[in-house]
């Protein structure tokens, strides 16, 4: 068990460093390969109309004159021991982690992205708990009673759920609770330790309208699960024990069936950790997906460049939490 | 012993006192959108503690309908159930679902075809033996329940139990996990024990082990056994008593040894020609019975073996129209066939035993 986490850890390392790699590659190797010069690429940190002494000038201070070799290594130590700039009059610093520095908009990049991560944290968290009980709950009834008015129901429902976009629902949730009916308006992101109370009353319409997403296709993932689980050989020695219904199904039968729903789970949270880019413009939130939307909208390459990563970051832990999981579920795969 | 309470027989085969399970007219269908299945149509049969019966038939022929019944496992929306199951007096069809869930692991236990997918993969085999002990025994706590546990494993002959009993069912050979789902259907000294097909899906030499093992086992705790199989050669050795089912009903019940040695029925000399034997040469031991096993939805009418039995016309047409009754042969030996006794007695010598 200890050799295989080593394993998997080591596996995920080494996957965010080609990640880095490759989105690295994206934002400074296509520009140049669609013909954009050195020149014009510094020309973007300056105003307009910059003279050649000034382009040079940045080039060289911002290490655009480098091979993209040292250029992808001075980015790397950056990360881990942080970087400074010659840029205007006074060098300025970028603090480790140096995940860039944004010449736009003169701001170090990870400090702004830190601001944003507790508001798509409590965005995706509490979605995320919404959806999996409500999901997961639908789908074990439904499969228990196959073809019922619940059933019937619930996947009706579901059917729904996963044909909606968030940016429909989202605004119907909006209009009905904050404008028609305003018992839940003006909204704000209120930090959870300041306000608890105000920190849900303020997500609840978002969580809302991400988990009924969610929890449409977590409700039919489980009740497929549970309807194949179910029929297994196995829940038929459990009952022949002798063991109460209610045992049977969930230390038997949903033990099992939750083995797919873990592994999509982690990779569903570990995308929104990286941004709910729809449901915070939406419900104007500053979190990590509205930090990108911003960069993308100004064609600010460091930006883009360390929310990329960060995305990635989250996705690759929260695979590496649902592989270490799936292995303390499943004996089968720990073993082998 | 298979005997109906109102028929005589011999004084040295009745074991006294009443029977543990006394199954009367079972009939267990299913409402199918295809139509009514009818699994096990009207089976009868009296099982004493001590004894085993072994009950025979090809696929389909309601074999597992019939144990999944007594067990109270075969309940859903579409199943309807009638008749008399009585274990140990108390009859289980009248009984409420809670009732007999209390039963199941403790008075009546089951083991499975194949042991690999009758246990959860996810629990060692010890958690799976503990859970089975503390169902029925709620004040046991977890060290008792593993002692016991690696108890059983050690009786049932799994080396090293004490190490063993912590593996997960997929580190475990077809033979040991098959050695410990007896030592879970048994670890509440059930009176009764099902096995269904317990060999079917193991090595031919384990095969032979699994088998004495579940011999040993009830000599030492004089329970009463059901053996289900598809293969004469099973229950040839183990069994007291052996009931033949085709087409959801009892074609023939007996004691073992007149079983063999004068099958009634023309269904159990096909199953006695299909069996395959050491003293035979290759290449003719297995004569299956010829044609495919009848729908249970559409029932041959009269005997529903007669689309395959080789005597059908002898029977001045009855065979296709008039359902045969189970009726004594001979003193405790039952069959449901047209043919006069003395007609298949003399069928019998002359043109099947010579073959046999
Ligand atoms: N829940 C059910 N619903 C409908 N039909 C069923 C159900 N369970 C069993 N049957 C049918 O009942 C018949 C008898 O099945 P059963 O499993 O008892 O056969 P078997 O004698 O055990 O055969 P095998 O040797 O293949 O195990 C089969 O035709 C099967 O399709
Ligand atoms: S009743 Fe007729 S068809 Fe059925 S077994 Fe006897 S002879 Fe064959
Ligand atoms: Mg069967």
């Amino acid at each position: 068990m200890f050799a295989y986490i080593i394993r998997r850890t080591f596996a995920a390392l080494l996957l965010i460093l080609v990640v880095s790699a490759v989105t690295f590659a994206i934002f400074f190797l296509l520009p140049r390969i669609a013909g954009e010069t050195s020149d014009q690429l510094a020309a973007q940190y300056i105003g307009k109309n910059p003279s050649p002494e000034a382009i040079a000038a940045v080039k060289k201070n911002l290490g655009f004159d480098q091979p993209l070799y040292s250029q992808y290594w001075n980015f790397l130590k950056g990360l881990v021991g942080g970087a400074e700039y010659k840029f205007g009059p006074d060098p300025v610093t970028c603090h480790v982690p140096c995940f860039g520095y944004s010449f736009k908009n003169h701001l170090e990049v990870w400090p702004e992205l830190t601001k944003r991560i507790p508001v798509t944290l409590s965005l995706a968290i509490g979605a995320a708990v919404l959806w999996l009980v409500s999901g997961v709950t639908t789908g074990v009834i439904s499969a228990l009673k196959p073809r019922s008015i619940f059933d019937r129901l619930a996947m009706g429902v579901a059917l729904a759920g996963v044909s909606l976009p968030v940016f429909f629902t989202g605004a119907l949730l909006l209009t009905v609770f904050s404008y028609e009916w305003p018992i839940l308006d003006n909204l704000q992101y209120v930090n959870f330790t300041d306000d608890p109370i105000m920190w849900a009353r303020n997500l609840i319409l978002p969580w809302i309208s991400l988990a009924f997403l969610y929890s449409a296709l977590y409700a039919r993932l489980t009740r497929a699960g549970m309807l194949e689980t179910m029929s297994e050989d196995y829940i038929r020695t459990a009952r022949a024990k002798g063991l109460v219904e209610r045992k049977v199904v969930t230390r038997h039968g949903l033990r099992a069936a939750l083995t797919p729903v873990v592994t999509i789970f982690g990779m569903d949270l570990g995308l929104l950790l990286g941004g709910a880019l729809i449901t915070e413009q939406v419900f104007s939130l500053q979190g990590i997906g509205a930090f990108a939307v911003q960069a993308i909208a100004d064609n600010d390459l460091p930006k883009i460049l360390g929310v990329t990563l960060l995305a990635a970051f989250f996705i690759v832990v929260c695979n590496l939490v649902v592989d270490l999981l799936y292995a303390l579920v499943d004996p089968r795969v720990r073993l082998s | 012993m298979t005997e109906l309470q109102n028929t005589t027989a011999p004084a040295a085969q009745t074991p006294a006192g009443d029977p543990f399970l006394s199954v009367r007219d079972l009939r267990i269908h299913f409402d199918t959108d295809d139509g009514l299945v009818r699994s096990v149509d009207g089976v009868s049969f009296d099982l004493h503690k001590g004894r085993t019966l072994g009950i025979v038939g090809e696929s389909g022929s309601g074999k597992s309908v019939t144990s999944l019944g007594i067990m109270g496992l075969h309940r859903s929306k579409r199943a309807r159930i009638s008749g008399e199951i009585r274990l140990n007096g108390e009859d289980l069809i009248a009984a409420g679902p809670d009732r007999v869930r209390q039963l199941r692991g403790r008075e009546m236990a089951m083991i499975f075809q194949d042991p690999l997918t009758a246990m959860h993969p996810y629990y060692t085999v010890g958690q799976q033996i503990v859970e089975a002990y503390r169902v029925h025994h709620p004040d046991a706590t977890r060290k008792q329940a593993r002692t016991r546990a690696i108890e059983m494993l050690d009786r049932v002959g799994i080396p090293q139990p004490d190490r063993r009993v912590d593996d997960y069912p997929h580190q475990f050979s077809g033979g040991m996990r098959q050695r410990a789902m007896i030592a879970m259907a048994l670890v509440n000294d059930p009176s009764l024990l099902i096995a269904d097909e317990p060999t079917t899906a193991l090595d031919v030499t384990v095969q032979a082990q699994i088998l004495d093992l579940i011999r040993d086992l009830q000599e030492e705790f004089g329970s009463a056994v059901i053996i289900i199989t598809h293969d004469l050669g099973v229950v040839a050795e183990l069994a007291d008593d052996i009931l033949v089912m085709y087409g959801g009903k009892c074609v023939e019940r007996g004691p073992a040894d007149t079983l063999f040695d004068a099958p009634e029925h023309p269904y159990t000399w096909g199953l006695l020609g299909s069996m395959p034997r050491l003293d035979r040469e290759l290449q003719d031991r297995l004569v299956p019975v010829r044609g495919t096993p009848p729908s249970l939805i559409n029932v041959p009418s009269g005997c529903a073996f007669h689309p395959r039995c080789p005597y059908a016309q002898l029977t001045g047409g009855r065979s296709t129209t008039e359902v045969p009754v189970l009726a004594e042969a001979v003193p405790g030996h039952h069959a449901a066939c047209h043919l006069a006794a003395a007609e298949r007695h003399r069928i019998f010598t002359e043109e099947i035993a010579p073959r046999l």
